[in-house]
């Protein structure tokens, strides 16, 4: 077990070197000139050479690449996560107010994904082809196809005729007013969640219907044991395991679909932070924007595989 | 069955000659006999296809033509889906948009698919140190947000049809690498691909001639599958303004031109994302009615294996 874990621990650190590395290239590399990237091509042509290298050199982007990158990794290991070409405001400080509205939608999505799949999942392989399963099966494929951000646009718009629904200008945090907190993040929470949520009843049903088929089922069942308890008890925690895996994965659609359906509610979270950064080219913020959405990922990967090898003895002691 | 009364007289003699059209109508009416919904899908997914081809036949009007006496009207007699803030005909500009979208996404998914099944393919044949070092560099890819990887990449290479083309073909390299790799390490280890190499045949002969054929199926079940997918991150795109530039009209333009709109018209906001909604949806069906069909390897079973495989 020790083993898995230091392998695993391993093959994320190198798996993060390679995203950073990856990040820095497509950044600094493809676009040319940073210049060009920040200003366009215009405003490039616009400006002294003397100018250029100022400007250059005040960025910390005329060292060599590899310098460059060294710098990178260092600032980000001092906490130090450079500043926005065009606000004051420093990247840490953006993660730190922005970051806990997005996490929070993260979470809420997560668990409403749960409370909503889960039981249809279970729902629909009790009785598999009746009438509830085909409509569970029809909403979960209707809500895989929805994307999200036209979803929370449609709400956005039916909150704004029936409520007068306005989008948050300002960050609430939880701990200042738990109740208009919830007010900005319940919306893309709950978008997010449905759709995730979609995957979750599809995959527990077809786990459970897997799982109901196997030997030790049919032993509880011929002992004479309810068939709520054999589907319960007996059954349902031998086919959560690859749900666990699913939610995981599906941490990866949130992450990025948030940033859509962020966009569609006006939350200003991390989501729009990117967006926003991307659309002024705003090299310094994006490069750590997205390494720290890849950062999330992997890590979150690595403990659900931890997660599962902790449920399931057969990996623990293989 | 016992074998003997088969024995006594051959079963197939001659293969009836029919003719290729006939052959491909009966089996068609057979898989959609067996997948009503896929067979719902690809028709709702063929009837899209038609309208994004017969674009400049089926549009009312030129979608790019502004019209400032008819601004942000409802839908009526005269524009049958509303015209936009500023004019222009949102019924010629769904079904324009149309093409955009399934051009992106088409290109996308069998440019990234193609390369990621030859990538997989020969990881799977050579494995060893190439395969080991292909793994970790998809493990990176698939390390980002798909949205969030073609976001970055677009913003990089520049907006345009062509960036936004790459930037999503880039994100379903690994997902082709990873499964026609397996696909491809099963087929190696089968007799007919070691006679092959007992004969003498070279690695690449190999894998065109007895390994590649095998990964059609699979690959035609990715690209479906995969559509669906592509279409979505062109829209959000679009949605978050690194898409596509307008004027062009894509329906991720469309939705997100209506939001800037203190009061979005209902009608900007609805049909656009109805669109995206239906033909998603249609390719989804489609794509798991064949992956029933063709590749049992890629059920739902299978690809949780697969995920098993990927914590080594």
């Amino acid at each position: 077990m020790k083993k898995y874990l230091a392998r695993r621990a391993v093959y994320a650190v190198i798996t993060l070197l390679g995203v950073s590395i990856t990040i820095f290239v497509i950044l600094r590399i493809l676009p040319g000139d940073p210049l060009v990237a920040i200003l366009g091509v215009e405003g490039h042509a616009r400006m002294t050479p003397a100018d250029r290298e100022r400007i250059m050199a005040d960025l910390g982007l005329s060292a060599p690449l590899p310098v460059q990158y060294g710098h990178w990794l260092s600032d980000i290991a001092a906490g130090q996560l450079g500043k926005s070409f065009f606000r004051g405001d420093t990247v840490a400080e953006q993660i730190l107010h922005r970051g806990p509205i997005s996490a929070e939608i993260a979470v809420l999505s997560l668990i409403v994904s749960w409370l909503v799949g889960l039981p249809v999942g279970i729902l629909s392989a009790f009785k598999p082809n009746s009438w509830p399963d085909g409509i569970a099966r029809a909403l979960s494929v209707l809500f895989i196809a929805i994307p999200g951000f036209w979803l929370g646009m449609l709400i956005v718009l039916a909150m704004l005729f029936w409520f007068g629904y306005k989008a948050p200008i300002v960050i609430v945090h939880v701990w200042q007013s738990p109740w208009e907190n919830l007010q900005i993040v319940i919306g893309p929470a709950l978008v997010l969640g449905l759709a995730q949520g979609a995957y979750i009843a599809r995959m527990s049903r077809s786990c459970l219907l897997e799982v109901i088929g196997e030997d030790f089922v049919r032993t509880a069942r011929a002992k004479g044991l309810r068939e709520g308890f054999v589907v319960m008890r007996h059954a349902l925690p031998n086919a959560l395991l690859p749900v666990i895996t699913i939610s995981g994965v599906l941490l990866g659609f949130v992450l990025g679909g948030s940033v859509a359906v962020e966009q569609a509610f006006g939350v200003p979270g991390l989501g729009r932070a990117l967006v926003t950064a991307v659309i002024e080219r705003d090299i310094i913020v994006v490069q750590n924007l997205v390494l720290l959405y890849a950062v999330i990922f992997v890590v979150v990967n690595v403990l659900v595989d931890l997660s599962y090898a902790w449920l399931d003895p057969r990996i623990r002691f293989s | 069955m016992p074998a003997v009364t088969t024995a006594a007289e051959p079963q197939v003699t001659s293969v009836r000659r029919e003719p290729l059209i006939k052959a491909v109508l009966t089996e068609l009416a057979r898989f959609s006999r067996r997948n009503t919904l896929a067979a719902m899908g690809g028709f709702v997914g063929a009837f899209i296809i038609f309208v994004a081809l017969a674009a400049p036949l089926l549009a009312p009007r030129d979608p790019l033509k502004a019209d400032f006496r008819r601004m942000n009207k409802p839908p009526d007699a005269q524009s049958l889906l509303g015209t936009d803030q500023v004019g222009r005909d949102t019924l010629s500009r769904v079904i324009y948009g149309a093409r955009t979208s399934l051009f992106v996404a088409f290109s996308a998914v069998i440019l990234g698919t193609t390369v990621g099944s030859l990538w997989g393919v020969a990881c799977g044949y050579l494995r060893g140190r190439f395969d080991l070092y292909s793994q970790r560099i998809m493990e990176i890819m698939q390390a980002f947000p798909d949205l969030i990887l073609a976001m970055a990449i677009s913003m990089a290479i520049g907006t345009g049809l062509q960036a936004v083309i790459f930037a999503i073909a880039i994100t379903r390299i690994p997902f082709g690498g990873r499964v026609i790799r397996s696909v491809a390490l099963s087929v190696r280890e089968m007799p007919y691909v070691e006679a092959g190499r007992a004969s003498g045949g070279s690695a690449l002969r190999i894998m065109t001639l007895h390994v590649l054929p095998q990964c059609i199926a699979p690959y035609l079940v990715l690209a479906t599958t995969h559509l669906g997918v592509a279409i979505v991150i062109e829209a959000a795109l679009g949605f978050l303004g690194v898409g596509v530039p307008p004027p062009t009209p894509t329906w991720g333009n469309m939705l997100a031109d209506s939001i800037t709109a203190l009061v979005p018209p209902w009608w900007l906001a609805f049909f656009p994302g109805l669109a995206i909604t239906v033909t998603v949806l249609a390719f989804n069906l489609l794509g798991d009615g064949i992956r029933d069909t063709l590749d049992p390897r890629l059920s739902p079973a299978f690809l949780r294996m697969m995920a098993g495989g990927r914590r080594s």
